[in-house]
């Protein structure tokens, strides 16, 4: 910071906010904080939450690895190899003579068990290498090519990271672009049920009175009944012949229309409290107009919070995705989805002859826990003041 | 019989049986007290607030004696430590405060034992076998100080089940007792009743029933008064002061305010900031102090003449009655013959209010704020409006600064000549009267948007009111910060790099920078610590002379009024009361209530002490 | 006391209409009127309805009428009659299969809460009182994962480890030899023995949310004043934390174990499901694959009227606990 260092004012040790508990909240110098804005002081607040960080990462890297999916996943969905069905997953091996190899294999049914069986071919190897040539994919549905990050060196080769599914497709393939749906969704679902959050939320906590009143009966009602069944009862509605997209849209519509409710409660609650603050009459005395006051002083105030409430309905939606998609009234197969990859799991039989195809699962874990953790790292730093409630 | 038989097993189990073991091992001999005839003797008593980033030494290495059967007060401003001393004494700082080093004796009986206090393990038995017993202790806010799911009698009755062997029927026959004696009616009553269902008072009487129950031979209250009217102070200030006489207590009294110190003190201890700076009896503090910080809290006093035995407040010669200001004066003498600057007209304002009860919850009942209240403000005069919590004298404010349209009724403002009826305007007619009055808030923590760098506050009512903007706003800020004593560079600062006083000068700013003609200042001071307090009415002073201002006073706080004032009004439950020039309003006040409120403010000077009734105002239709 | 419970009723009732309105709303909403579709499903096997039987079945459901006729006749049915119409896919009452499987439900939620309190109540209190000590951070984490699991995910897992390590027969409520038998002893053994995987997962994801409101309003309760006011009085520690800051804690506990609820029925419909348990969720999912609204419509009912009582009762409870509430003042 280029900021000219400023001899502070004595600050008042009883009092909250100081410029000392700031700064050794944020870890920055007293003088840094003082000419700091409220934005900063969060980031400073949020960057020492390491859980918060972690998470952070984290996403950063799901979702640039779900924006170039095509890049990052071995294989292409529609690639498959119908004997490798089942395949348990492959170590890449190590020999200075051959690099990271792995070996091909046959599979065939035994007879006896039913059980699939695969026979490495340890004369022949597979070489594994880093940007390969491969199945074409369109990279961020634009640029057509065919390099993949790390693969078989040679077209064709098969080679099962996290092994293979029922059809004999490569797992890690379909749980990179599963993640295309399953972290979108999230981010969609939240959008609207925001945007409806907003308006309600908004309508509710600016009217007051009646309207408010009516709104948050309305609220309680939605929140008393077990969302679920309704979910379930609404996605069976949506015709099974439709396609992808069509699906994809009715799933997130549906999951948003019921998943408002929270949002609404917050910014509601947020903009009476804020209403209230003796800096908004303090605007209006000012005679600043409502435009103003609304987005000059209002929304700033309550950004932070919403940002940090989004976070932590972001995983909600995930969960419910995932749920929807599992009990097969969501997305519909040839459609990826974390939670249609979990369909194939849904029998402890099939867990035990191939329990890999839970890996999607952990998938889902990770990402649940990382917006968590972002969430709880933001509610905990978006206090403007620095008092913990 | 069985149950009764369990519940002695369960007081057992309560009760502090370990005590005499814990308190032999911490026993000291009596020479080492510092003083024989003290009951508590603090030495190098250091408390520190251990936080992730460092240790705080909120009480740094004190020593005190509190002598027998006195009242000692120990007054100090914020942060000063005089809480965490008064906690440590029983072991009770809030976390993540501890007694760090130092011994506390405290000798219960005159010839009896003494013991180190501090040295007991702060969960032990041996600590818990005095508190409560031997040292009860006071609240600030009765409120929060009681559980608001336990009845009071709940709360009470266990101090005696945990330190006595009465059964069931004699707590609380003890209790109703007790209650009757701190002044509660209907006892019998009202020890079923929940907090919520008391009044403040009411409530600091149970808190001071459930601090006496056991006898203790030392009463500590932290500030038991702050939160309360000033007439319910005077009340509980009373019951203390018999309540100890009564039962030859010794007290510890803890306070900012040094006129309640001069009611009731014996010895005084002054801190700041973790440290003694100057102890002795209240006589020789007050009139012949040696600390040049003693000195300083002093001179926030009003001063009174001394010695007379009345109570005829002197006014400061205000600085602003110069010759050469001719309104000024014409103002004070005979004011009708100017055109007042704000004539208010049968003011009523009302408000709907769901009533506190669930069940009739739809049935809206009106609550009249302000009532058919009428008052003038001449120009360049400054007007104080005084009243309790609840009087309304807020809502006047804000109906004058039209945050609110008013019920009923007119607010004329002489605009260079022509009157305009501000209570009718609509936003947009209001807006360039929103230049021209102005306002101070109480609380300069919320009225600072945090999110905006001081420059940008102070400027925002010249931006909207599109007086100037680019370099020239930022030019005028400046200015107006250098004009409130604050350096021009601190305008790209946001508020929180600023303290309590700093952070009301900036609110002063951004009221003053649009050229104002009036100023509603509302509570402008009673957030703020005595000194800083000074200060700012200091420079509230200052800038009325210089710009010709005229101030609309809001405060609770008489003494204060009292001093910057030239009239006075008196609010009582929404209506007007009293309306005079402040001299003769303090001096002979004519409404009963107005009479009962100045009676009730402590007299700065231990000399006069209970040298003025109390006056009590019990109108017949105050609820 | 009583006058809050009547005025709690009288919240509940409008409650109830609208839910009932919704779950209806779903029935109706597969495109076409069932009849219709029950009719070209039973002409694709190959069998068809009399028409006079079928014109009577158009009466008794008002098809082809307004919605709120139709509506009015669904749910006057209920009130009245008992009568949740016919699942056309079991060709039987809908009351009768529902009331077959609902006592399991019941069971099962009402277990899932218990097991939810018991966990939750002492974690959170414990984590709050051991604020930044191991046991915190251990909980905390615990609970953040807990919470990230897919329950249907738990439900597997926990099936594999007792499939694989246990030997446990997965699946249903009941071992083979007990599914038809008559209730006795060793059947209520054999129950509880299957009944803690579902108990446990479904209990999983409201613990973790639980636990973390416990812990904050112990944290909150805790730095009050009247607590220190009970440590000046010389209340030992732990009756001092047990009497004030955990009493106001639960407060917002019992009022949420209210709005917990839900999430038990959710997780149940989906526990359930993988498990293969015999309670109203699978019954549920089935119906709605194949359309069979009725049977849809009226488990959805049922579910939200246990829910509305749930937290109905849950607030009453509140209310008795807490005189501020009682008495109108929070």
């Amino acid at each position: 910071m280029s900021q000219p260092q400023l001899p502070v004012a004595d600050p008042e040790p009883d009092e909250t906010g100081t410029t000392e508990d700031l700064s050794a909240e944020t870890g920055r110098s007293s003088g840094a904080v003082a000419s700091a804005s409220q934005r900063r002081l969060i980031w400073w607040r949020f960057r020492k939450h390491r859980l918060a960080m972690i998470g952070m990462w984290l996403l950063v890297i799901m979702y640039t690895v779900a924006a170039f999916a095509g890049f990052f996943a071995p294989f292409s969905t529609s690639s498959y190899e119908g004997q490798h069905a089942y395949h348990p997953p492959q170590v890449p091996q190590f020999s200075f003579a051959e690099g990271l190899y792995v070996h091909p294999t046959t599979g065939h049914t035994d007879l006896e068990t039913l059980a699939p069986v695969f026979e490495e071919n340890t004369e022949e190897f597979i070489h594994l290498r880093f940007f390969v040539h491969g199945d074409e994919y369109k990279l961020l549905g634009l640029i057509e090519t065919d390099i993949h990050l790390f693969g078989p060196s040679e077209p064709g080769e098969r080679w099962y990271a996290l092994g293979a599914d029922r059809t004999g497709a490569d797992l890690l393939s379909k749980i990179i672009y599963g993640s295309q749906i399953s972290l979108s969704i999230g981010l969609v679902g939240v959008a609207v049920s925001l945007l409806l959050g907003l308006l309600l939320g908004g309508i509710s906590g600016y009217f007051g009175g009646t309207v408010d009143t009516i709104l948050q009966r309305v609220i309680e009602l939605f929140m008393s009944i077990p969302t679920l069944p309704l979910w379930l009862g609404l996605a069976a509605s949506v015709p099974p012949q439709w396609g992808a997209v069509p699906t994809y849209l009715m799933i997130t519509v549906i999951l948003s229309l019921l998943g408002w409710t929270s949002l609404a409660r917050v910014i509601r609650g947020r903009l009476l409290q804020i209403r209230d603050e003796d800096y908004v009459l303090a605007a209006n005395l000012d005679g600043v107009s409502t435009g103003r006051i609304i987005f000059r002083h209002m929304v700033p105030a309550f950004t932070s919070h919403i940002i940090a409430t989004v976070s932590l309905a972001v995983p909600a939606m995930i969960l419910s995705e995932t749920a929807l998609s599992f009990l097969g009234l969501g997305l519909r197969a040839p459609a990826v989805s974390w939670g249609v990859l979990l369909q194939d799991a849904q029998s402890v039989n099939v867990i035990a002859t191939a329990p890999w195809l839970l890996i999607p699962g952990l998938a889902v874990v990770l990402a649940v826990v990382a917006f968590n953790f972002v969430g709880d790292g933001l509610r905990d730093s978006a206090d403007p003041y620095g008092k913990r409630s | 019989m069985a149950v009764s038989f369990l519940r002695a097993r369960r007081r057992r189990k309560m009760a502090p049986v370990k005590a005499p073991r814990e308190l032999a091992a911490v026993a000291v001999e009596p020479e080492e007290m510092s003083d024989p005839g003290a009951i508590l003797d603090i030495q190098n008593l250091r408390t520190t607030f251990r936080t992730d980033e460092g240790e705080v030494n909120a009480v740094n290495d004190i020593s005190l004696v509190v002598q027998r059967g006195r009242t000692t007060c120990i007054v100090g401003e914020s942060g000063s430590g005089k809480s965490a001393t008064a906690r440590s004494i029983i072991q009770v700082v809030d976390n993540p405060g501890m007694v760090e080093s130092g011994r506390i004796l405290f000798r219960a009986e005159p010839e009896g034992p003494v013991h180190d206090i501090a040295a007991l393990s702060e969960t032990g038995d041996g600590i818990r076998s005095i508190r409560g017993s031997q040292i009860g202790l006071i609240f600030q806010e009765p409120m929060s100080s009681l559980s608001p799911v336990h009845t009071i009698g709940n709360q009470i009755a266990e101090v005696l089940e945990l330190h006595t062997d009465l059964d069931e029927t004699q707590i609380r026959e003890r209790v109703i007792a007790e209650l009757t004696a701190v002044g509660i009616p209907d006892p019998e009553e009202r020890i079923d009743a929940y907090t919520f269902q008391l009044s403040g008072g009411m409530r600091q009487r149970a808190m001071i029933a459930m601090a006496l129950i056991a006898r203790p031979s030392l009463l500590i209250a932290d500030e038991p008064t702050t939160a309360l009217d000033v007439t319910t102070q005077a009340q509980i200030l009373d019951l203390l002061a018999d309540l100890k006489r009564d039962l030859s207590m010794t007290m510890i009294f803890i306070t900012h305010d040094l006129g309640v110190v001069a009611e009731i003190a014996d010895d005084v201890v002054v801190m700041r900031h973790g440290k003694v700076l100057e102890t002795g009896p209240v006589e020789q503090i007050f009139h012949a102090p040696q600390h040049p910080y003693t000195k300083e809290l002093l001179a926030s006093l009003p001063q009174r003449e001394s010695g007379t035995g009345a109570t005829e407040p002197v006014r400061e010669v205000p600085p602003r009655v110069e010759v050469s200001d001719a309104v000024e004066m014409s103002v004070r003498h005979d004011e009708p013959d100017v055109e007042p600057l704000l004539r208010i007209e049968g003011l009523r304002m009302e408000f709907d209010s769901v009533s506190g009860s669930m069940f009739s919850r739809g049935q809206k009942k009106r609550i009249v704020a302000v009532n058919d209240v009428s008052l003038q403000i001449a120009p360049g005069s400054t007007l104080g409006l005084v009243g309790e919590s609840g009087c309304g004298k807020t809502t006047l404010g804000r109906c004058v600064m039209r945050a609110y349209r008013p019920t009923a009724g007119q607010i004329h403002y002489d605009d260079g000549g022509h009157a305009v009826d501000l209570a009718t305007l609509s936003k947009k007619e209001l807006r360039p009267y929103r230049r021209l009055i102005r306002m101070v808030f109480q609380d300069p923590y919320g009225s600072l948007n945090p999110r905006m760098t001081v420059r940008e506050v102070i400027g925002e009512p010249l931006r909207a009111a599109g007086l100037a903007q680019g370099s020239e706003l930022d030019d005028r800020v400046e200015a107006m910060l250098e004009r409130v004593g604050l350096r021009r560079a601190m305008g790209s600062r946001y508020p929180h790099a600023f303290s309590g006083g700093e952070r009301q000068r900036i609110g002063i700013a951004r009221a003053l920078i649009t050229d104002p003609t009036l100023v509603v200042a509302d509570e402008a001071v009673s957030a703020l610590d005595v000194s800083v307090r000074t200060q700012i009415l200091e420079l509230l002073a200052e800038l009325q002379q210089e710009l010709g201002l005229t101030y609309l006073f809001i405060s609770h706080d008489l003494s204060v009024v009292e001093r910057v004032c030239d009239r006075v009004a008196v609010m009582y439950y929404g209506n007007l009361v009293e309306e005079g020039p402040a001299q003769s309003v303090f001096e002979n006040p004519q409404h009963g209530y107005t009479q009962a409120l100045l009676s009730a403010v402590p007299i700065p000077d231990p000399r006069l002490r209970g040298s003025r009734p109390r006056i009590v105002y019990r109108p017949e239709e105050a609820a | 006391m009583l006058r809050f419970t009547l005025y709690r009723v009288l919240h509940v009732i409008p409650t109830l209409i609208i839910i009932s309105i919704i779950s209806f709303f779903i029935i109706q909403l597969p495109p076409g009127d069932f009849l219709t579709t029950q009719i070209a499903a039973l002409e694709a096997q190959g069998e068809s309805l009399d028409p006079a039987q079928l014109e009577a079945l158009r009466i008794r459901y008002g098809i082809g009428e307004p919605f709120w006729v139709q509506y009015w006749k669904w749910i006057s049915n209920i009130v009245l009659h008992g009568d949740f119409g016919l699942s056309f896919q079991y060709q039987r009452p809908v009351a009768d299969l529902i009331s077959e499987r609902l006592g399991l439900t019941v069971l099962l939620g009402l277990a899932t809460l218990i097991l939810t309190w018991v966990i939750a109540l002492p974690a959170g209190v414990i984590s709050a009182i051991r604020q930044h000590k191991a046991a915190d951070y251990i909980i905390s984490v615990l609970g953040f994962v807990a919470l990230a699991v897919p329950n249907f995910l738990a439900a597997l897992a926990l099936a594999y480890i007792g499939f694989r390590f246990f030997g446990q027969s997965v699946g249903g409520l009941f071992s083979a030899e007990y599914v038809n038998a008559p209730w006795s002893f060793g059947r209520v053994l054999d129950l509880l023995e299957h009944l803690w995987i579902p108990v446990v997962v479904i209990a999983l994801a409201g613990t973790a949310g639980i636990i973390r409101t416990t812990r904050a309003n112990m944290l909150d309760e805790l730095h009050k004043p009247y607590v220190t006011t009970a440590r000046a009085k010389g209340l030992p520690e732990g009756r001092t934390i047990r009497k004030y800051p955990l009493r106001i804690a639960l407060n917002p506990f019992v009022s949420t174990a209210g709005w917990n609820i839900p999430s038990i029925f959710d997780g149940e419909v989906i526990v359930a499901t993988v498990l293969a348990l015999g309670t109203t969720g699978p019954l549920l999912l089935g119906s709605l694959r194949s359309q069979d609204m009725y049977l849809a419509g009226g488990i959805i009912l049922i579910i939200a009227v246990l829910t509305v009582i749930g937290t109905f009762i849950s607030d009453l409870l509140l209310a008795a606990v807490d005189p501020r509430v009682r008495f109108g003042k929070a």
